[in-house]
């Protein structure tokens, strides 16, 4: 992987993190309108980030939820496992 | 429906080959407090939460745990991928090496399969969200023995984030059991 790669996956690692984390707590606190806004902002950021990812880099994701140049770059390696930072 | 992101929830570096010590972390893919025994175990209660909350909880921890099977999967696979026949064996784990080569399978530290006995799915709320509570204690005890047993701090590093996740669910899963509490309160009729 080249360092702008792994910067931008480093990225979305960081900032889908975050997402989860805030997720889990709006599950048994739905009405903290606080954790709600900053989970909206993770959101947008994260979709941001992703797309630049993906156009760059090839899809994050599958099945239709990003799209990919010619060839099909889904079947790129490194998979994550193989993945050293 | 579930998506597949092309990366890992958390970086699972290792310094090096290291048979010995994936020998005991493989517990946590496929031993009786692991990663799919924890997913599968939400994922088949929350047919039965009976409230839209208790869905979520279960569906959203149940799918996280399936990221950290991948994780632990990572972890076992680059500790074993370089090592050397003469390195497996000295490790004690030339047993696995012949039934798996260095692929993954769903084994305790101790070798045993992984069985659907190891999980419960009652059917009563209450019920379950105080076995997944102890459940993520279990865990947690888990990777604080694999943190005692490592001498790879990179592998270290992983374990505890994992370790910090069970915390954050055991949370959760309390939280959840206060909200069954109040949702079958309100159920009673006098």
């Amino acid at each position: 992987m080249m360092p702008e790669q792994i910067q931008l996956l480093t990225q979305i690692m960081a900032l889908e993190f975050t997402a989860v984390e805030l997720n889990l707590y709006l599950d048994t606190h739905p009405e903290d309108q606080k954790a709600l806004m900053d989970y909206n902002a993770i959101a947008q950021e994260l979709a941001l980030v992703k797309d630049r990812y993906s156009r760059r880099f090839g899809p994050i994701s599958n099945f239709g939820s990003a799209p990919s140049q010619y060839p099909w770059a889904w079947v790129h390696e490194p998979w994550p496992w193989e993945v050293t930072f | 429906m579930w998506i597949y992101e092309k990366k890992l929830e958390y970086p699972a570096r290792v310094s090096g080959p290291n048979p010995r010590l994936a020998k005991v972390v493989i517990t946590q893919y496929g031993g009786p407090d692991g990663e799919l025994a924890a997913s599968l175990r939400y994922l088949t209660q929350r047919y039965t939460m009976p409230t839209g909350r208790g869905k979520a909880v279960l569906t959203d921890i149940g799918t996280e745990e399936l990221a950290h099977m991948e994780i632990v999967a990572a972890l076992v696979y680059n500790l074993i991928r370089d090592a050397s026949i003469a390195e497996i064996k000295a490790a004690g784990m030339d047993g696995y090496y012949a039934d798996h080569d260095k692929a993954l399978y769903f084994v305790s530290a101790a070798g045993a399969p992984w069985t659907a006995a190891y999980i419960q799915s009652k059917g009563d709320p209450v019920t379950d969200l105080h076995e997944n509570m102890a459940a993520e204690e279990k865990a947690r005890s888990t990777y604080e023995y694999l943190i005692q047993l490592s001498d790879d701090p990179l592998v270290t590093d992983t374990l505890r984030f994992l370790r910090e996740r069970e915390i954050v669910h055991y949370q959760r899963f309390g939280e959840l059991l206060q909200h069954v509490y109040e949702w079958k309160d309100s159920q009673k009729v006098f």
